[in-house]
């Protein structure tokens, strides 16, 4: 147990000592992702080559460190040569990996990148050595266009540290910042240098995040609550997954600033269901601080209480908004309430509460060390600080990338994602997730801000940010997000409950070719009206992808009314795939592809679709070399 | 409760602050429509019929009115277009919502909608999943007989698990409140089924005529409430009307013979 803020400088040094000495230390992505590509296997078998071949090395599980598509990564930093990051690394390779530590051999052939100073840990500063024992051909990370940009603060440690030893942590210098509000700051203070931070909420509500912290403090009541926000429903969203599983003692330690602050002892962290790892990390961490004295009673010795409890959700969208979370907590259904009265005065069991989502709290300890004025260097002037972002659908690079605020849309998408797909044409961006927009490339230039995203007809959402390629059809996009919206609609107001259900009707029907002009009129009405009457943000916000696809892509819908075409070729009742003869190799790639086998050709002979036949799936478009699949 | 300013449809009013504005248009003499809202009940926003136009500084938006708390500065207004189209959409698509609720019918009527613009979307039915018959049981009677369950729109009210239940007593509250007549009740004999929830209930014969009238439970329900020195009868209708009218009638004669009131001949008879 940790008594005092000079015991934990102490155990900070002693960890980086520990960590940082003589012993090579290796690091497997246990994170989902990497979970999800078989890298446990990769972890047992570097712990069994490393026992039989008796490497002194320390194998340990680390979280997601933002590339997932080169998951299973594998990080090796040895005394004396700069870190090196393999990727795709099989049960084999990372066998052979383990025998190359032991004679020496590091195999730059299949390393992805490396570090010479490890500064993509925000809190440590140590210089790795310069000799680089033919590694000096493995890129640098600011070398890779993915990481190039990027300026990891929420996601500092991810895919660095062990989420599930408390030590690492320390060694990074975790808790310094708690301590430092503990000792030196009064509660006002913090709130002060939040405020003049300019962090903003990182859920998607962007609401300033000292005045909420604020208003909280100058409420009445006991308790007082701080709530961690980890419900993270927006498909294709997995930043906060990744900061839970891969840093969970980030998030500890900006709620216990938080706590502090606002006159609070009690905090709870609601994660969704569907997050396993994240739970079980999360536990974990609590654990952990508590036993070290970080958390709980009696924290360093200080006096200050804060205990956190986690409690789960069950599988509800809606139960990500403030006022169906804090239900949900309460043991009722998630049923979102009017907002006159905020939750900053009543909120969870009717006391005052603060609700901040994963990433604003793992920004605080950062704030709170580094200072306000250098958080508010960085970004743009509304909007300061980085913002993580998953990189996800038609772009060669996918992953999550934190960077700052006002880097445009062009740039995370072409410098950091590497370009659309296969190189094809750029057709829009969306982001937000289901409550976001889409925008054009015509917008492409966009400083990626807060108040820029929504007016041009979007918002940062959780920042998710999902590239669409010709291929995709927007009519086919704006059905699928408010199909999401409708069944997660919790179903209190008419205005969410039927008007969702009424949006996606007609949406349906106009992408299986039997809409109308007028039923593209009543479309816009009904989102308008959603969008004005609603309860909470799910209603008010569903109907985002359908304007904003309304807005900027309204040929398309067109094109299905009037001329029943599907310019993209998706919806299969407003397509034709036919062969272009001209083109045609005659490789036979699609014929072998088709599921329906409604092709025909032979060798030397252009092949032939049957239309009555074909399904519309697109497979032969997608594997042919030539790009001789069109749409008629 | 300190006093704000605020504006309704043009007429200045100084309120206590966060009163409903529903309620305090309603005492101005500006009538409101609502489907989810009752005087006895917390206010729940859930049918939107209510929607009203509220102005704060630069900010102008719609809310409901019958959960919108008065501060200094709203202006509210009831009529203008923006208003009445969102009224008009509501109705209509609970019309499309609860195709045998004839109230909501004629409340669309009455507001210009002819027919919604919208397929039905259930065969039949007239529920609008305001939630005031939920809300009755559970904070006025106390017994949260039903609940919702499931979400969007396949949200649907009823007893746990849609099967009978033991906390219903037969009290009829719900069906009272509910304002598209959804709740089937039917007296049968000695029992009384809550159609709509699966739920029976015996009946106990009245102590007069030994008609079966009100609910076992009921009675009970109301004898734990009571002071066990208060007695509580089950009397049919009919019988309960004839005893209160006898017990009034003693009161005339009292109050006859205090000189309260001239005496007459009923009061003599009895």
């Amino acid at each position: 147990m940790i008594k005092s803020v000079n015991e934990l400088a102490t155990r900070q040094d002693a960890a980086r000592a520990r960590f940082y000495g003589d012993q090579i230390s290796i690091g497997v992505g246990v994170g989902t992702c990497g979970l999800a590509n078989g890298s446990r296997e990769v972890l047992d078998a570097i712990r069994d080559e490393v026992t039989k071949r008796g490497l002194k090395a320390s194998a340990r599980g680390t979280g997601c460190v933002g590339f997932c598509q080169a998951e299973p990564m594998v990080d090796v930093l040895v005394p004396g040569l700069p870190r090196v990051f393999y990727h795709k690394v099989s049960v084999q390779r990372a066998r052979d990996l383990v025998k190359g530590l032991v004679e020496r051999e590091f195999h730059p052939e299949w390393a992805l990148m490396r570090l010479d100073h490890d500064e993509l840990l925000a809190e440590t500063d140590r210089p790795l050595n310069a000799s680089l024992n033919g590694l000096a051909k493995v890129p640098t990370a600011d070398q890779m266009p993915f990481y190039k940009g990027q300026l990891k603060i929420a996601l500092r440690n991810c895919g660095f540290i062990d989420p599930g030893n408390v030590d690492e942590y320390l060694a990074s210098g975790g808790y310094a910042a708690l301590a430092k509000a503990l000792t030196s700051m009064a509660p006002d203070q913090i709130i002060d240098w939040v405020e003049k931070s300019g962090l903003r909420g990182r859920g998607g509500g962007g609401f300033p995040t000292g005045r909420k912290w604020r208003s909280c403090r100058k409420a009445h009541g006991y308790p007082k609550y701080v709530l961690c926000n980890g419900d993270e429903g927006d498909p294709g969203a997995f930043m906060d997954r990744s900061v839970m599983e891969g840093n969970p003692h980030a998030v500890l330690e900006g709620m216990a600033i938080g706590a502090l602050a606002i006159g609070s002892d009690q905090g709870y962290i609601y994660v969704r269901l569907e997050y396993p790892l994240a739970v079980e990390n999360l536990a974990v961490a609590i654990r952990q601080a508590e036993a070290e004295g970080l958390l709980g009673e009696n924290i360093l010795g200080t006096g200050f209480n804060f205990t956190v409890r986690i409690s789960r959700g069950a599988g509800a969208f809606v139960c990500g908004e403030s006022t169906a979370l804090m239900a949900s907590i309460e043991g009722f259904s998630g049923e979102p309430r009017a907002k006159h009265i905020h939750t900053a005065e009543k909120g969870l069991f009717g006391k005052p509460t603060n609700l901040n989502n994963v990433e604003t709290w793992a920004n605080v300890p950062v704030i709170i060390n580094k200072g306000w004025e250098w958080f508010a260097g960085i970004g743009s002037p509304g909007s300061k600080g980085t913002k993580v972002f998953s990189i996800v659908g038609k772009v060669k690079n996918t992953g999550l990338a934190e960077v700052p605020m006002g880097m445009t849309l062009r740039q995370i998408i072409y410098d950091i994602g590497g370009g659309v797909d296969d190189d094809r044409k750029f057709k829009a961006v969306q982001t937000g997730g289901p409550s976001g927009g889409c925008l054009p490339e015509s917008e492409l230039d966009l400083p990626v801000d807060f108040d820029r995203l929504v007016d041009a007809g979007s918002m940062m959402g959780s920042g998710g940010m999902i590239v669409m390629d010709e291929r995709t059809c927007m009519v086919e996009i704006a059905r699928y997000f408010t199909d999401f919206l409708r069944k997660e609609s919790c179903g209190k107001c008419t205005a969410c409950r039927e008007g969702c259900q009424r949006m996606y009707e007609l949406l349906e029907k106009i992408t299986n070719g039997a809409g109308t002009t007028e039923d593209v009129d009543l479309l816009q009405e009904v989102c308008e009206y959603v969008r004005d009457n609603s309860i909470c943000g799910l209603g008010k916000s569903a109907p985002n992808p359908t304007l904003s696809t309304l807005r900027h892509f309204r040929h398309e819908y067109a094109a299905h009314v009037v001329d029943h075409k599907c310019p993209a070729g998706v919806c299969p009742a407003l397509t034709t795939f036919i062969i272009d003869k001209e083109k045609c190799i005659a490789c036979g790639r699609c014929r072998k592809i088709c599921p329906v086998e409604c092709i025909a050709g032979e060798k030397k002979v252009p092949h032939v679709i049957d239309e009555a036949r074909c399904i519309r799936c697109g497979s032969c478009r997608e594997i042919c070399p030539v790009d001789a699949v069109v749409t008629a | 409760m300190a006093l704000v300013k605020t504006t309704i449809d043009g007429h200045e009013i100084q309120v206590e602050r966060d009163r409903w504005a529903l309620e305090v248009a309603a005492e101005m003499g500006i009538a409101i429509p609502t489907l989810c809202h009752h005087p006895a009940l917390e206010p729940y926003g859930a049918c939107r019929l209510c929607v009203v136009e509220v102005t704060r500084g630069k900010w102008t938006w719609l809310t409901t009115a019958c959960d919108l708390p008065i501060r200094e500065g709203l202006s509210i207004r009831t009529d203008t277009e923006p208003v009445l189209k969102a009224r008009r959409t509501a109705l209509e698509l609970l019309w499309a919502e609860a195709p045998d609720a004839v109230e909501i019918q004629q409340l669309a009527r009455e507001m210009g909608v002819l027919k919604p613009r919208f397929a039905q979307r259930v065969k039949e039915g007239r529920c609008i999943l305001c939630g005031l018959c939920v809300r009755v049981c559970r904070d006025l009677i106390g017994r949260s007989a039903l609940c919702f369950s499931h979400r969007g729109t396949d949200r649907r009210i009823g007893p746990a698990f849609n099967a009978a239940t033991d906390a219903c007593i037969g009290c009829m509250a719900c069906a009272a409140v509910c304002p598209t007549d959804a709740i089937r009740v039917v007296d049968e004999g000695s029992v009384r089924h809550m159609e709509t929830f699966h739920t029976d209930l015996d009946l106990a014969a009245c102590e007069v005529c030994g008609k079966p009238s009100v609910p076992v439970k009921l009675v009970e329900f109301i004898r734990s409430k009571l002071p066990e020195d208060i007695p509580v009868s089950s009397l049919c209708p009919k019988c309960r009307r004839s005893k209160t009218a006898g017990t009034l009638t003693d009161v005339t004669l009292l109050a006859a013979q205090l000189g309260y009131v001239a005496e007459t001949a009923a009061g003599k008879g009895k």
